[in-house]
């Protein structure tokens, strides 16, 4: 990757006269991308003016021909007009939880933000949300009152990306413990398994978003457009309490499992890398006289997490 | 062109590009097709539904990568990290050959996710053909650059758009995936004709081709790939063939996707035009080599 050049983040580079270099290729490429990436009108048209002031006609003119039917302008407006509303669609798909918080208007306003603080470093949109809770944890500006309820949901979908395409390791089977003590095991989770700690039930607040869409879209429903409308009513926002939720997949599909907290404080200390009585005493009261309470309880997670195939073997 | 050094020496027919809406049809159903081309960066993952699905395909298909990330037009050098992610892909695919685009979309590391025109000059295409050998040497594997549909020119610009692949092709030593509704488009865009592009590109070099729908709004067309090819692309078509042989053909169908047997079914009328083709025994295309404007 070249050396991100000290006036990348200047407003706009003006165009060679030539492109006889390496150098005056860039130069034009970041001249052109100046005016592309700059954000559009509320018409969704080229803004005419560009962020240092300059006339976006005069700097486009520079840059590009025109021809009988499209001046310069024009010609570079269909190319910054594919520029946003790609980036925006993408980010609009993987947000529906945010969405529906914020209104779509209010959406779209934080998007553009946000892209353009944060454009994409990626080769892939798939990673184009991977820095949403950075922004709104800076800017909170976007998001209130509903900034804690909307961390929540950028974790949570972010969460969900991670786990469709995330990496599965050869799993861990009763056999590996042979000849190893099992206090000292230290074991090692998928690395597609996505453990959250929340202070809304947003698992729960995403799936009635998803019917409701579905309902919206007349997926799965004969039901006529009168009645889908009135099912489709707005999602209640849901109340704050505290919960654990596991993202994980299974034969290619995403589930939600909600976790008992202690539950999640165990699996959180094994994925830090604690071996298994540690990790135990990380999730577990002390106390003496809860300890065979608690011991089938333990089992039975183990069985569940094993059953999942949540454990993998270590490298 | 047929088997040639750009393709592996294959010769596949007509192929189609891999698309989620017909992810259970074609596990299911198992259609008859030649090949498939698939996105590279769809399958640039770790794990999940991508690659169990593309394992799947390739237990029953041949399997061509196409790219639209590389950017070997972007004055950046390529990324070692992307590079590597694209091997290991190369590697489960066993792709005979790799397309990407003649086209920048990234700047210091930034992208646009768009397929940017090139400013045609001689430095542009220098850096270019550079950045086409560092990749293919560290792929080890043979690459064809594909014509990009465009809506701007530039006034840097110091030869055509055909001269300028064939500068890039020749300095590279590459492959050519020629896109005829690419050429098509940017004909009615820039009003050049397109016949005198597929006429004047190194026929020899031509490894694959495409063909696609398009959209015509009022003062320009747009390469959207949501329709059924049009008539004057498929004249192009037949044209290009009768000049490069008859060669690897895919349809791109990326939005508004129909059936699958909808999209096959449009693909398979290449092959109207490829019987004609090789019902006139046209020798194969020599080689060529450019005379340089300079
Ligand atoms: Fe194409």
């Amino acid at each position: 990757m070249a050396a991100k050049s000290k006036d990348s983040k200047a407003a706009v580079t003006k165009a060679p006269a030539r492109v006889d270099s390496t150098r005056a290729l860039a130069a034009l490429q970041r001249a052109m991308w100046g005016l592309v990436s700059q954000p559009l009108t509320a018409a969704n048209r080229m803004k005419p003016r560009t962020r240092d002031g300059r006339s976006t006609a005069a700097a486009a003119a520079e840059i590009a021909k025109p021809n009988d039917r499209l001046t310069s302008f024009e010609r570079l407006e269909i190319y910054n007009r594919m520029y946003w509303f790609r980036v925006l669609d993408s980010l609009y798909e993987d947000c529906p939880g945010l969405r529906a918080v914020l209104g779509d208007a209010k959406f779209m306003r934080m998007a553009e933000a946000y892209l353009q603080k944060y454009p994409s470093r990626s080769f892939t949109l798939r990673n184009l949300p991977s820095r949403l809770e950075k922004f709104l944890r800076e800017e909170p500006k976007w998001t209130r009152p509903h900034t804690a309820l909307c961390l929540d949901l950028v974790r949570f979908e972010w969460a969900q990306v991670e786990v469709y395409d995330g990496g599965a390791k050869p799993l861990f089977r009763v056999e590996d413990l042979a000849g190893i003590n099992p206090a000292k095991v230290r074991l090692a989770l998928q690395p597609y398994l996505q453990l959250l700690q929340l202070d809304y039930p947003v698992d729960d607040f995403l799936i009635a978003i998803k019917k409701r869409e579905a309902l919206l879209r007349g997926d799965a429903s004969n039901a006529p457009t009168r009645v889908r409308t009135s099912k489709a009513s707005k999602v209640p926002l849901p109340r704050r309490e505290k919960c654990a939720v596991a993202v994980h997949r299974m034969d290619g599909r995403i589930y939600f499992k909600r976790l008992e907290p202690a539950a999640c404080k165990v699996l959180l200390a094994i994925r830090a890398g604690k071996p298994l009585a540690q990790a135990l005493a990380a999730g577990l009261p002390r106390a003496k006289s809860k300890q065979l309470e608690w011991a089938g309880k333990v089992q039975s997670w183990f069985c569940t997490w094993m059953q999942l195939g949540w454990f993998c073997r270590r490298e | 062109m047929p088997a040639n050094p750009y393709n592996g020496f294959t010769d596949y027919g007509i192929g189609l590009g891999l698309r989620v809406p017909h992810y259970d049809h074609i596990l299911s159903e198992k259609p008859t097709v030649d090949w498939f081309e698939i996105i590279s960066e769809t399958f640039m993952v770790d794990g999940g539904r991508p690659l169990e699905v593309l394992d799947r395909i390739l237990a029953q298909y041949r399997v061509v990568q196409h790219g639209v990330s590389l950017y070997f037009g972007s004055a950046d050098d390529p990324d070692r990290a992307h590079l590597k992610k694209l091997k290991a892909l190369t590697k489960r695919t066993k792709t005979p050959w790799l397309s990407d685009h003649l086209c920048w979309g990234s700047v210091d590391g930034t992208y646009s996710h768009d397929l940017l025109p090139m400013p045609y000059t001689f430095a542009a295409a220098k850096r270019t053909a550079e950045k086409i050998r560092m990749v293919r040497d560290y792929l080890e594997l043979p690459i064809a650059v594909e014509n990009v549909s465009s809506y701007t020119e530039f006034h840097v610009s110091e030869m055509t758009e055909w001269e300028f692949l064939a500068e890039v092709v020749e300095l590279a030593d590459c492959g050519i995936l020629l896109d005829v509704n690419n050429i098509y488009v940017s004909s009615k865009n820039h009003g050049f004709d397109p016949y005198d592009y597929v006429n004047n590109v190194p026929h020899h070099r031509v490894a694959q081709m495409h063909i696609a729908g398009h959209t015509k709004f009022e003062k320009y067309i747009l390469d959207t790939h949501d329709h059924p090819v049009l008539d004057p692309v498929w004249k192009l078509y037949a044209h290009a063939i009768k000049l490069c042989g008859v060669t690897a053909t895919l349809l791109e169908w990326d939005d508004k996707i129909p059936s699958f047997q909808e999209v096959h079914d449009e693909a398979l009328k290449a092959n109207q035009f490829i019987t004609e083709a090789r019902e006139a025994k046209i020798p194969a295309p020599k080689k060529t080599s450019r005379v340089r404007v300079r």
